[in-house]
């Protein structure tokens, strides 16, 4: 029974994994990866981490996804040229993973149980417990856990900085703005003055 | 047959050697970006799998840690492809060749 749950799982995970590589439009390829991580939460529930399961669903791909999708959306990036300027490398890629693919299995492939000897009910359901968890980043791993507040912090201030529009840049769209109001201004103001004049003798 | 810890990580070394196909076939920047996250996640699985085998929370700490580097990484990555974007108006990553990589 559950290896019948972990085949369909993972087959579900594989196929988003390769949904994603092989789409041509871009919001797709970022659908199947919501796909994917989704699988990937149920194989996080399977393996005795149901905050980190959680966690998968919120941050990746609700998240990070969703500033994809916006992103994508944004730039009308969806059809981008298709794969023009390669010729060899898409096979010679094919083999190199191949081969990583091969090393990786050869390398974790010895067979190791999922509940070895040493491990009883109590510590699994230890492992479960957020409890635990929060428990280990706040006192064995409290260090980590503030750099990773300066990282955060660190990735906010850039990210404003980087798409922070220049001086210059934003002198020619001031420019553009007061263009459009003296070109729009024979059409607008005749319907913007009408309102105005009504509303002045209520006020 | 159950289902052991290999299982989990042979998954694992499958989406990542996916991720990493991905990055080297794709040349948009969005896509590539998208091959990189799945590669981090494989490394999550893995992560939470040897954790489960090993009766140790440290694997779901780390991966609680990669979660936000992955976080901070996607910020900063999708501002700079916006502003790559503003100024070249591609998101193609043969067609950003200033520095000559």
């Amino acid at each position: 029974m559950e290896s019948i749950f972990f085949y369909a799982t993972a087959a579900i995970a594989l196929i988003g994994a390769i949904g994603m590589v092989l789409s041509r439009n871009a919001i797709h390829s970022a659908l199947f990866l919501v796909l994917n991580f989704a699988a990937t939460s149920v194989l996080y529930l399977m393996l005795n981490a149901p905050l980190l399961a959680v966690l998968q669903v919120t941050v990746y791909a609700g998240a990070i996804m969703v500033l994809f999708l916006f992103v994508i959306m944004l730039l009308n990036a969806e059809n981008v040229s298709v794969d023009s300027h390669l010729r060899w490398q898409p096979i010679a890629a094919l083999i190199l993973g191949g081969l990583l693919l091969v090393e990786t299995v050869v390398t974790v492939g010895r067979p190791l149980p999922l509940n070895p000897a040493g491990v009883t009910p109590e510590t699994l359901n230890q492992l479960a417990d957020p409890r635990v968890l929060a428990q280990f980043l706040f006192t064995d791993y409290l260090l980590p856990f503030e750099v990773t507040s300066l990282l955060l912090l660190v990735a906010m201030v850039g990210a404003v900085v980087l798409t922070k529009a220049r001086p210059a840049q934003k002198r020619d769209q001031r420019r553009v703005r007061f263009a459009d109001q003296v070109e729009g201004s024979e059409g607008a103001s005749a319907v913007m003055s009408e309102p105005q004049g009504e509303n002045r003798p209520v006020a | 047959m159950a289902v052991s810890v290999t299982n989990y990580t042979v998954l694992s070394a499958m989406l990542f050697t996916i991720g990493i196909i991905g990055v080297l076939t794709r040349r948009n920047a969005i896509i590539v970006f998208m091959s990189i996250e799945l590669m981090l996640n494989a490394g999550n699985l893995a992560f939470i799998a040897f954790s489960r085998a090993f009766g140790s929370v440290d694997g779901q700490i780390f991966v609680f840690f990669v979660l936000t580097v992955a976080a901070a990484e996607v910020a900063i990555g999708l501002a700079l492809i916006v502003t790559i974007f503003r100024s070249k108006n591609t998101a193609d990553i043969d067609d950003i060749s200033t520095m000559r990589g």
